[in-house]
């Protein structure tokens, strides 16, 4: 990545020394501490890789993982929806509380979350005991799992909607109705397109941030193998715990989760520049 | 041309930023040093969760004899966690002067990062443990399910709390325990004490990843019926809440031995080879195996024991690591990948 | 652009003053569900917390918030999202003007390298500098170099310096993610213009960039605070002596883990603290935001 500027296109000063901060404090930062662990992962042999890869437990967790934090991104994406509509459409006494509490779940430690949430949703706990009256079990179960994905996600999905929200005109939907369109028809052939790269972006990065989550999970989970609730962070550390350490184990576990989320960083990042092209033009 | 030196400019400034911020971060750090390094020795003590409140205040009573002793101040840092996680910080760079865990094979972790020299597990007095405990069940004020041993445990229904052996010391003192009980009661016979095994992690309903963390989901979340528990961890939740708890003592348990051990890599970087032993050694001391006992660990001198033979069951038939080979062959018969606890745990 | 804005602005206004019947039970149900979610999902844990903390009376509360170890906690909390901040801040700027002013190959790329402390395990980004700076990392001696030579006895982990690379590391893409959109939207033409008048590369910035992005700035500024004060998972992997090295957040998982009924109140007022300090950061946040969208 020796980043050649195509000479000529910018008159701008600043690549050079931009370009070496950038690269300086993200590869000493960052990259090359990862680099750091990841290499472990090397260690092994490509048998033993796809050995621990098939696992029973290690499956497992990747399904557990990737299964709930799909459903919470989902969750998220409806009420996102939801939240960010009436947060841009309508006024209401109350708003900009409402509108400050979104980032609740950034600012709150992962691991108060995780014991107040644990706390909460137990038998004991107040919500804990209504869900039980209708027959549900949250806490140590999958759904508890997924409600606390669903916390640390909410807000990427409605900071994601809110600007694009606030630039679609109204009148869009205005001349629809008057087309005589209805509501539904206006919101999924007029709104939701319009919507759809934010939509993917919040959804996207609530998934990535949900895969690899373990502070706000752990203590709600109850990391049972047979029910399986152990999600990818347990597993990775339960191989650094264990006693016999195995960094390999760990090492390479956390590669396929990073390749994962990588994978739909870049998505994610393809989808907003195509975005923000389509708009330009 | 042009760019490709303003390239470097930039590079070099990115990388003089990051020496600077760690310039002013170190020197933060180094002033504390400084100003310890006078007439007081600090010692740091890796410790795993349980024994907080023990720790807290034998370093009470350790300074004031240190003191009468050489003269000299004494600090202690202490640090607390899972006892397989506190071993591993300290082969990652942690730097104990001692360390005090669960169990033998997590010191034998260090020993095999050459970072303590061999045969520490006859440097002190009764394999360097001078505390010991066992397993105990704590169940919910009443028992109703009738909770007495082992056997009450596989019963349909029950709800066991117990934490995970591939991430805890003490749950492997647990599985143990139940092992030996099964093995007594099946005369050996490996089918029925594996079937017995997989009925009982079967009506396990949460399995926390340290022995703190079963203890809180028990008692603060009030889920399950039992908790398998150290007998420290099950005395000290009866002490807190006399109304709501009470401790069932099974026939056979385990004699869990947390060991001790300098770390002698550290302690000689750090000149505190003296003190670290001095204060490994104090631990025997009766004032401390008093103490010990006054937080519901059985101290190893018989005679102190005794005197607390109201806190503790003394007639439980107790097996000891040994039975089972000692720890190194324990791990690898039941806890490593694809070992005992695997196979059955995944049936 | 600003046309369509203000017309937005005006039909909107027209929507909220009146509405079909039929609309306006949509907006009611609408808001309705926001508002129960929002309360189950968030304001339910936030008192569940301050309830928790203030069960045991104020004594209790304030000698929680007073004892050395959380003081020493608040210490370290504050010199690591300080550093963080400014780290970042800096870290950011120039990544922002970098992607959006300039093509070149590999831009994309770049841009999403920059986002993976978003995703990682904060397991494994505590462990990336153990195995870098540890007692196993390939760095060890190169730190015992420079301790050697200058006579220090700096480390890397297991220290303050360690809680501030693992707070950095999980803050890392706030302040740049929150710029990025912001300066691609604006466009570099102003910019170029000033360029081409001969302004210099920080005039430039300051004169002209500056002015757009200034909330943008300052808004990912308060979420990477926000986020540098309660990261959990990364600084457990490298801090473990409480009462020195301790954050809040680790300060309140060893209360926790304490287990008494005592220790766990405490736990909880230690909790508010971040809480209140949290909500102080989303206060200002909505005043940041509110003012930055006035000036638009």
């Amino acid at each position: 990545m020796s980043g050649k500027a195509k000479k000529g296109k910018s008159v701008l000063p600043g690549f050079g020394l931009t370009m070496g901060v950038t690269v300086a404090l993200l590869s000493l930062l960052i990259l090359i501490p990862l680099a750091s662990v990841l290499v472990y992962a090397f260690h092994m042999s490509g048998k033993e890789f796809l050995e621990l890869m098939l696992r029973q437990n290690v499956r497992q967790a990747f399904v557990t993982s990737i299964s709930c934090a799909f459903i919470a991104a989902v969750v998220n994406c409806v009420f996102g929806l939801i939240l960010a509509w009436v947060l841009v459409r309508y006024d209401f006494p109350g708003k900009r509380l409402m509108d400050g509490m979104i980032e609740l779940p950034f600012a709150l430690p992962t691991a108060v979350a995780g014991i107040t949430l644990s706390k909460m949703y137990s038998d004991e706990g107040a919500i804990g005991r209504m869900l039980e009256h209708i027959g549900i079990k949250a806490s140590y179960t999958k759904v508890g799992l997924t409600i606390a994905l669903v916390f640390v996600g909410i807000p990427f999905v409605v900071r994601a909607l809110q600007p694009v929200l606030e630039k679609l005109p109204e009148t869009y939907e205005e001349a629809s109705t008057m087309l005589g369109a209805s509501r539904g028809y206006t919101f999924r052939r007029v709104i939701l397109p319009e919507l759809m790269p934010a939509l993917l972006t919040g959804f996207g990065l609530a998934l990535a941030r949900g895969i690899g989550e373990y502070g706000s999970v752990i203590y709600i989970s109850g990391n049972s193998a047979k029910e399986g609730t152990q999600v990818v962070s347990y597993i990775i550390m339960q191989k650094l715990n264990s006693g016999s350490v195995d960094y390999e184990g760990a090492a390479a576990i956390a590669l396929i989760l990073l390749l994962i989320s990588f994978f739909l960083l870049f998505l994610i990042n393809i989808i907003q520049i195509a975005a923000s092209r389509r708009t330009k033009q | 041309m042009k760019t490709k030196n303003r390239l470097k400019k930039g590079i070099a400034l990115g990388m003089s930023m990051v020496l600077l911020m760690g310039a002013v971060t170190g020197c933060g750090s180094d002033k504390g040093k400084d100003k310890e390094e006078s007439d007081t020795v600090t010692i740091t003590n890796v410790s795993y969760d349980p024994t907080r409140e023990l720790y807290e205040q034998y370093n009470k009573i350790f300074k004031d004899y240190y003191k009468e002793k050489t003269g000299k101040m004494i600090e202690i840092t202490q640090s607390h966690g899972g006892s397989g996680s506190q071993a591993r910080s300290v082969v990652e760079g942690n730097e104990a002067d001692v360390v005090t865990l669960a169990l033998a094979h997590d010191i034998t972790l260090i020993e095999e990062a050459g970072m303590i020299e061999k045969g520490w597990l006859s440097e002190f007095e009764g394999n360097s443990s001078p505390y010991t405990s066992t397993i105990t069940f704590l169940v919910r004020k009443g028992n109703e399910k009738g909770i007495k041993d082992w056997d009450d445990l596989v019963k349909d229904g029950v709800e066991i709390i117990t934490p995970d052996p591939k991430s805890s010391g003490g749950a492997c003192w647990n599985f143990l325990a139940a092992w030996y009980y099964a093995d007594k009661k099946f005369g050996g016979d490996e089918a029925k004490i594996k079937e017995f095994m997989a009925k009982l992690y079967k009506n396990v309903l949460v399995m926390d990843s340290g022995a703190r963390g079963a203890t809180t989901t028990f008692v603060e979340n009030g889920e399950g019926d039992v908790l398998i528990a150290w007998e420290n961890e099950a005395l000290l939740s009866v002490k807190e809440h006399p109304d709501d708890y009470e401790m069932v003592t099974p026939s056979i348990s385990i004699k869990a031995e947390p060991s001790v051990a300098i770390v002698d890599e550290n302690a000689d970087k750090n000149g505190t080879q003296e003190a670290a032993k001095e204060y490994l050694n104090y631990l025997y001391s009766d004032d401390a195996q008093k103490l010990a006992g006054q937080n519901f660990y059985r101290p190893s001198n018989q005679k102190i024991l005794e005197t607390f033979s109201d806190t503790f069951d003394l007639s439980v038939d107790m097996c000891t690591i040994d039975d089972f080979g000692g720890w190194d062959q324990a791990y690898k018969d039941y806890f490593q990948d694809d070992a005992i606890f695997d196979e059955i745990y995944n049936q | 652009m600003k046309n369509q804005e203000s017309m937005t602005m005006e039909s909107s206004k027209n929507q909220k003053g009146a509405g079909s019947g039929e609309g306006k039970l949509a907006r009611c149900l609408l808001i309705g569900i926001s508002v129960l979610f929002l309360l189950i999902m968030l304001v339910f844990p936030l008192v569940e917390v301050i309830y928790r903390s203030l069960k045991e009376g104020l004594k209790m509360y304030g000698d929680a918030l007073t004892a050395p170890n959380t003081l020493s906690a608040l210490g370290v909390t504050l010199i690591a999202a300080v550093i963080a901040l400014a780290v970042n801040t800096f870290f950011g700027l120039c990544a922002a003007w970098l992607i959006t002013k300039f093509d070149f190959r590999g831009r994309q790329l770049l841009s999403t390298l920059i986002d993976i402390p978003f995703s990682i395990s904060p397991v494994i980004a505590g462990l990336a500098f153990i195995m870098t700076f540890g007692r196993m990392g390939w760095a060890k001696p190169l730190i015992d170099g420079v301790n050697d030579l200058f006579g220090t006895d700096i480390s890397l982990v297991f220290s303050v310096p360690g809680v501030v690379l693992a707070t950095i590391f999980v803050t890392f893409p706030f302040v740049s993610r929150e710029l990025i959109p912001v300066m691609q939207a604006q466009g570099s033409a102003e910019e170029e213009a000033a360029a081409m008048m001969g302004a210099k590369g920080l005039t430039i910035f300051r004169r002209v960039t500056f002015p757009h992005i200034k909330w943008a700035l300052l808004y990912g500024m308060i979420l990477c605070a926000a986020r540098a004060l309660g990261e959990f998972g990364a600084v457990y992997a490298v801090s473990k002596a409480r009462g020195k090295t301790f954050t809040l957040p680790l300060e309140i998982d060893a209360l926790y883990m304490a287990g008494s009924a005592d220790s766990i109140t405490q736990a909880f007022a230690v909790s508010s603290l971040l809480v209140i300090m949290a909500i102080i950061i989303l206060i200002l946040k909505q005043i940041v935001e509110y003012r930055g969208k006035r000036e638009q």
